[in-house]
């Protein structure tokens, strides 16, 4: 089995004033293709610093980054930016809609930086907001849709380019059990039927059960998986 | 072109300061656009084309009256069709508040000189007739509802009659039309028969006031005038000829010198917009960091972040601003009447320096928040540090 994404001796430093803070060590992963990975861990333990670079956001201090055998940590902020477009659709726990598009508007966002025509671009979207069972919110602003239905809106988003990789940070995080369970129902078909490679960070025990691999972070280091 | 729409969904991303903002732009671009024409019709230099009828003063002052001895001398310069004299008369009717202007006149030589002006031959004939007649212009008899036939009292703060009373009265023998909607909007004025006005004042017998001066063709106009001055050159009574148009300028011109004013008045509205209009746009900026972290993470490159931000403020600054001066038009036609039919118009020139003004805003205001969004980081941004 190959591995999509391939991290080797990745650490990450911040410095504040004279203290230097090492918020991942060394680490070692891959992933493959058409994984859904929970990764789990107490707060501060360096989850969101390690979805970042994987999904290209930020660089590694040390180490290298490949994602579908290329090496992104040496990219330009530029170059980056047009890998992320192509390759990685993200998902936020607040969802992260811009409030004056409508659901449909902000599904397009990713597309505008295609060259699809407006109507492909439309046809694309559509199809994104079927996915998710969305088609008959497309006119809504994000203040006229519930939790639940704005996150889907958020992973139309991150799904409208067909992107390599989906990275979610805390998905479920702002949503009640029943709707938390429907979004990682999603998420699961997405990976199942669609053959997405989902890396998801959660808090929540019951959420990592719908991945098909768990990762347990601490301290910036990984600490052994789960089966 | 594809962006547009979220350039302009994001306008609006707060209604309210949105339509405040506007309406601070509006009115700014309002005022900018009326004063410019105000200021451009003020400093319009001296402008010979097309005028057919040159004012002839004393140099020192308007208000210093020439000698009618000098009526012969200027109708005997080649090139002048018909010489006119007019001396303001300075009458309150009844109320200072009913303010409006008479001139005596000499009822041919003014007819003659402002064919512009319709009166019935028989009405004229009677002008020429009547010591003490009167002839008034259609929007002035119709708001006193003066009829001919009709008394007018006048008392003028200026002249006194031989025994000594201000009050004079005159007949009115007629009512003049003008020839077309913008004579007619002007016809608020009253014409004396000139020749009892100078026999019965107390003081100033022979004084003619301004000369009106027709000439046969109008591109001669600036030579004539050049000759009318030279001919009283070093005279007791030096003259300054200018054409109608700057002459009825020439009050307002007195007052001060209005470009500065202007210039003045603008420069502070603009200072004042600036702020105004930047602190909304920094603020808007500045609240919707998270949206341009989410932006960036879809992948869109510094540059057109920066971009969207940067086209937001001349979206902004047109929409407010071509509102504004299209009022300004309206405003401009307003004041024109007011002024009796001046020219006040918000030219091409002045909406290509509003245009230029609106862009120069756009940047000033726009550019800071632009690099503020270009700088950001997305790891920082989306973490709210
Ligand atoms: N830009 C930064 N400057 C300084 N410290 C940082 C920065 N980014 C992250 N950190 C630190 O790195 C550590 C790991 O942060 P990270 O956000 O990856 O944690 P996390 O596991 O996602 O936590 P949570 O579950 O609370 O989201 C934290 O201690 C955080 O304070
Ligand atoms: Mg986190």
């Amino acid at each position: 089995m190959t591995a999509l994404v391939s991290i080797r001796g990745v650490s990450k430093r911040y410095t504040r004033g004279k203290q230097t803070v090492e918020v991942l060590q060394k680490l070692n992963l891959d992933i493959a293709q058409g994984d859904f990975l929970a990764l789990m861990g107490p707060s501060g333990s360096g989850k969101t610093t390690l979805l970042n670079l994987i999904g290209g956001l930020d660089k590694p201090s040390d180490g290298e980054v490949m994602v579908d055998g290329k090496r992104i940590d040496t990219l330009s902020a530029g170059d980056l930016a047009k890998w992320r477009a192509r390759h990685v659709g993200f998902v936020f726990q607040f969802y992260n809609l811009l409030p004056v598009l409508t659901a449909e508007a902000n599904v397009e966002l990713p597309l505008l930086l295609t060259n699809l025509s407006k109507a492909q671009r439309k046809k694309n979207v559509a199809a994104a907001l079927a996915v998710v069972g969305l088609a008959d919110r497309a006119g809504h602003k994000p203040n006229e849709l519930s939790g639940g239905q704005a996150q889907r809106v958020a992973i139309a988003r991150a799904l409208v380019a067909d992107p390599t990789l989906l990275v979610c940070d805390e998905p479920t995080g702002d949503l009640d059990r029943k709707t938390a369970d429907e979004i990682l129902n999603l998420l699961q078909t997405l990976n199942r039927d669609h053959g997405k490679t989902i890396v998801m960070v959660t808090h929540d025990a019951k959420a990592a059960e719908f991945a098909s691999h768990q990762l347990h972070m601490d301290k910036g280091a990984l600490v052994g998986e789960a089966p | 072109m594809r962006y547009l729409p979220l350039v302009w969904a994001s306008l609006f991303h707060k209604k309210t300061r949105l339509i405040l903002t506007l309406l601070s732009l509006i009115m700014a671009f309002m005022l900018f656009g009326l004063l410019q024409a105000v200021n451009v019709l003020f400093n319009s230099g001296a402008d010979f084309v097309g005028a057919n009828r040159l004012i002839t003063q004393a140099k020192v002052s308007f208000t210093q009256p020439l000698p009618l001895s000098l009526l012969p001398r200027i109708e005997s310069i080649p090139g002048v069709a018909r010489v006119a004299y007019s001396q303001f008369f300075g009458g309150i009717y009844q109320d200072e508040r009913n303010f409006f202007p008479q001139f005596a006149v000499d009822p041919d030589r003014l007819l003659d000189s402002y064919p512009e002006w319709k009166l019935p031959p028989d009405q004229r004939e009677a002008f020429v007739r009547t010591k003490t007649g009167a002839i008034v212009g259609r929007k002035l008899a119709e708001k006193f509802g003066f009829k001919i036939g009709d008394k007018v009292p006048l008392k003028s703060f200026i002249f006194t009659t031989k025994d000594g009373s201000r009050a004079w009265e005159w007949d009115v023998v007629g009512i003049f039309d003008g020839q077309d909607d913008d004579w007619q909007g002007r016809s608020s004025l009253m014409y004396l028969n000139f020749g009892y006005f100078d026999e019965n004042r107390q003081f100033g017998q022979g004084g003619a006031g301004v000369y009106i001066v027709r000439v046969a063709d109008p591109n001669q106009s600036e030579a004539i005038a050049k000759a009318i001055d030279t001919q009283f050159e070093n005279s007791p009574d030096e003259t300054k000829t200018q054409t109608e148009k700057d002459w009825n300028l020439g009050f307002a011109r007195q007052i001060g010198d209005i470009g500065l004013i202007v210039t003045a008045i603008l420069g502070a509205v603009f200072f004042t917009i600036l702020l105004v209009t930047g602190n909304t746009m920094s603020q808007a900026v500045r609240e919707r960091i998270p949206e341009f972290a989410v932006l960036k993470t879809l992948g869109f490159s510094d540059g057109k972040v920066t971009a969207l931000v940067l086209a937001e403020a001349p979206a902004l600054c047109l929409l407010g601003g071509v509102i504004g001066m299209v009022l300004a038009m309206g405003a401009a036609k307003g004041l024109g009447a007011v002024l009796g039919g001046a020219p006040v118009a918000v030219q091409g020139k002045v909406w290509i320096e509003a245009l230029v003004t609106m862009l120069l805003l756009a940047f000033a205001i726009g550019i800071f928040p632009a690099l503020r969004a270009r700088r950001l980081q997305i790891v920082d941004a989306l973490a709210g540090r």
